[in-house]
């Protein structure tokens, strides 16, 4: 065998290349975790050595090089060599089998009982952080998609509508003691409003521009939000807001709540455990109406203005009324999460809508893939699950000692994991376009095919 | 032009500029109704801006270019319009257009203006289906109720799709690319672009539709098979053209009228014939003998 031959000098360039990577990890460890200051007693500064940490991490780096030179870059050129289909024209995925939809519908149904079964009294936490949030995410990445997505108008504002949903609930249900059912609508509409109030001023705007404008209006909202005290308390955010009823029954301990009502024993799960049937019941309805703009003649006005807005308008599209539609849709889909954030907390603050997360939702929509409705659930499961997830790290201290805090690398690891994603994967999770209608044979339409027209 | 035939459009003294540069010079022509009128000359003559002022991209400096279709006499009213400062009158038999008075969209949603353009402007991502569909967006949009009943899937919606389809069925029959439907436009040959990007705008259903050099780039035969392809449009559909082209080819064997520009200038307006045998038209694509320039400067007194 030839490759046998081959395997030897591989090998040996493999060491070669690893003891380079080991010597540049060392010059470059070195100062900055070879060393580390202290203050002792007297309070003077020391220089104290780490060696230990320090091999440890050169001893990390030099096994990692020698991995990839003997396993991971062969498999690479093998692949590299093997014939490849035509990556534009690939037919649907069949790889997945097909019970996989109806398994992952029936476990996002049963999850919260699960939950129960397993994590007993302290399934709050799993119902609440993961499903919860994780939904909440999820319909605020379809929202985005549609302005970012399909209609292609970079927003970097998005989480003001968030916050103008949440707000509406906070404010119009402390001050006239509306029941959250009702505000949960409320909300959405007055979000819609305010996409098309900021619509207006950057329809002639594209790309980076509109990018930057739109982050203003997000920064806007939130000094506002801060700074009107009389309204919105400022800082200090407004607590003890309505949370939803089950037909009238508060989720309380009193006689008239929910389990005394009911003859069920009472029980600080009934809520989150009701919460996250609503908010799932929202996100199905959500789905199902972008799944209906998409086949119809706006959501197809959204994607031709993504590709080439003047030819929309050579073909008599009105692309004001069709950004102004994105923007609207967008922000209705923001404000209704908002609203449901505020359910879930019972507490809004400027703090919760500040740009990070702004930058959070627009990092689910582009991880999962532009315009794929199922590629941004499975961003938002993977990224707020992922963060969650990474708060459970307790075991790591078994390893690297109990001064160890996991999450203080959470952020470090997230922003590792979304590296990877992106090289891996750099169109997203799925990086392709269904069409949205079929003369003869469905396929999907690979994204790198989309031309930016600036 | 004494012509019996009825003008489409009617450009009268447009002109345009471009801060001091200026690219058309007023033109005045009439494109008639059913024919194929050619708009050529040498590069940079101003035909490209000619056809975005009529289609709504540019605000003409001065001028007007009115459109009708349907019933003649609106003819008639063309002054008392351009009185009322409105963008238009519409009749029961027929519509009047003041296409500079309009933006762009509008000149194709109402007027029933399509174009093409110089690089073509496909959809790239979507489907050649898709790119058929957006192209009736007018009708749908009206059948959907501007989306409310659409998203509640009524039939009419469904049937209103349906027809959609049959419509961009008989157009992917007519060039060719039927087989082709489910692809990404940008994934088909340069020729078949071209196709789709012409019956794209037949789909809006226009009165005129603008060509822009949709010969470019095309070998001789594709050249002849254009040719053809313009001709049977013209032939099963009630649809005006108007064409820029540097193919004279394509020009010669399909135009019924020849509009010749030269830096913005209209130097010569007729049938194939008299352009082709223009002197100023030949001194415009050839140039002139050096002679003629030497007599011209000794004219001036240069």
């Amino acid at each position: 065998m030839p490759d046998e031959a081959a395997a030897r000098p591989n090998l040996l360039r493999a060491l070669r290349e690893t003891a380079v990577t080991a010597l540049l990890a060392f010059g470059l460890f070195l100062p900055l975790i070879g060393f580390n200051t202290v203050q002792n007693i007297r309070n003077e500064l020391v220089l104290e050595t780490r060696w230990p940490l320090l091999f440890t991490f050169v001893a990390i780096l030099a096994g990692l090089r020698f991995l990839y030179l003997v396993v991971v870059a062969p498999l690479m050129a093998e692949r590299a060599r093997a014939p490849s289909r035509p990556a534009a024209l690939a037919t649907l995925p069949t790889t997945l089998p097909s019970w996989t939809m109806p398994a992952v519908i029936g476990f996002i149904l049963v999850y919260p009982l699960l939950a129960m079964l397993i994590a007993g009294p302290g399934a709050g936490k799993w119902i609440d952080n993961f499903g919860i949030q994780i939904l909440i995410y999820v319909l605020l990445g379809w929202g985005l998609n549609i302005v970012v997505g399909l209609a292609g108008l970079l927003d970097l504002g998005y989480v003001a509508f968030y916050a103008i949903g949440a707000y509406t609930c906070a404010l119009l249900g402390k001050q006239f003691d509306l029941s959250f059912w009702m505000l949960l609508p409320l909300a959405g509409i007055l979000a819609a409003f305010w996409g098309v109030l900021l619509g207006f001023p950057v329809l002639r705007l594209r790309g980076d521009y509109l990018a930057v404008v739109t982050l203003a209006f997000g920064e806007i909202i939130r000094l506002v939000l801060i700074n009107w005290k009389d309204v919105t308390q400022g800082s200090a955010g407004i607590g003890g807001l309505p949370r939803p009823t089950f037909f009238g029954l508060p989720f309380n301990a009193s006689p008239d709540g929910f389990a005394a009502r009911l003859g069920l024993e009472f029980s600080p799960l009934h809520r989150p455990l009701f919460l996250y049937y609503v908010v799932l019941a929202v996100v199905v309805l959500t789905a199902i109406v972008i799944g209906r703009l998409r086949r119809l003649p706006v959501g197809r006005a959204w994607e031709a203005l993504r590709e080439d807005e003047i030819a929309c308008r050579s073909l008599g599209i009105n692309t004001t009324n069709a950004k102004l539609a994105a923007f609207a849709s967008g922000a209705f889909f923001g404000g209704l999460a908002g609203a449901l954030f505020t359910a879930r907390q019972g507490f809004i603050s400027p703090e919760s809508v500040n740009f990070s997360e702004s930058a959070l939702i627009l990092a689910i929509v582009v991880l999962g893939g532009m315009g794929s409705t199922v590629g941004v659930a499975i961003a938002a499961v993977v990224i707020i699950g992922g963060t969650e997830l990474l708060r459970e790290l307790g075991f790591l201290k078994q390893i690297f000692g109990a001064e160890f805090d996991p999450a203080q690398y959470r952020m470090l690891l997230f922003g590792f994991a979304m590296v990877l994603i992106i090289a891996w994967k750099p169109r997203g999770f799925i990086g392709m376009r269904e069409p949205s209608l079929v003369l003869k044979r469905r396929q999907v339409i690979d994204a790198t095919l989309r031309e930016e027209h600036g | 032009m004494s012509a019996p035939v009825p003008p489409i459009l009617r450009v009268e003294h447009l002109t345009m500029r471009f801060g001091g540069l200026v690219a058309v010079h007023d033109l005045s022509f009439i494109a008639e109704r059913g024919a194929i009128t050619a708009l050529i000359g040498p590069n940079g003559a101003g035909k490209t801006t000619v056809f975005n002022c009529i289609t709504g991209f540019y605000k003409p400096s001065e001028g007007r270019i009115a459109l009708q279709f349907g019933a003649e006499h609106l003819w008639n009213e063309l002054d008392a319009l351009t009185q009322s400062g409105k963008r238009g009158r519409v009749r029961r038999d027929g519509a009047l257009y003041l296409l500079e008075r309009m933006p762009d969209y509008l000149v194709s949603q109402r007027a029933r203006v399509a174009r093409t353009f110089q690089n073509i402007r496909l959809f790239p991502g979507m489907t050649v289906l898709e790119n058929l569909i957006v192209a009736q967006h007018k009708t749908l949009m009206r059948a959907s109720g501007w989306s409310v009943l659409g998203a509640l899937g009524t039939r009419s919606y469904r049937n209103a799709e349906h027809a959609a389809i049959e419509k961009a069925r008989y157009w992917l029959e007519q060039t060719g690319l039927t087989e082709r439907a489910d692809d990404p436009a940008s994934q088909l040959p340069y020729g078949g672009q071209q196709r789709l990007e012409i019956a794209r705008a037949m789909c809006t259903d226009p009165a005129l539709l603008c060509l822009d050099e949709p010969a470019a780039g095309l070998n001789p035969s594709e050249s002849a098979a254009l040719s053809d392809f313009l001709r049977a449009i013209r032939r099963d559909h009630d649809v005006s053209m108007l064409l820029i082209e540097h193919d004279m080819s394509v020009v010669m064997e399909i135009s019924d009228h020849v509009i010749v520009l030269d830096h913005g200038i209209k130097i010569a307006d007729g049938t194939c014939e008299q352009v082709r045998n223009d002197p100023k038209v030949i001194a415009a694509y050839l140039g002139v003998e050096d002679e003629e320039v030497r007599a011209v400067e000794a004219e001036v007194g240069i």
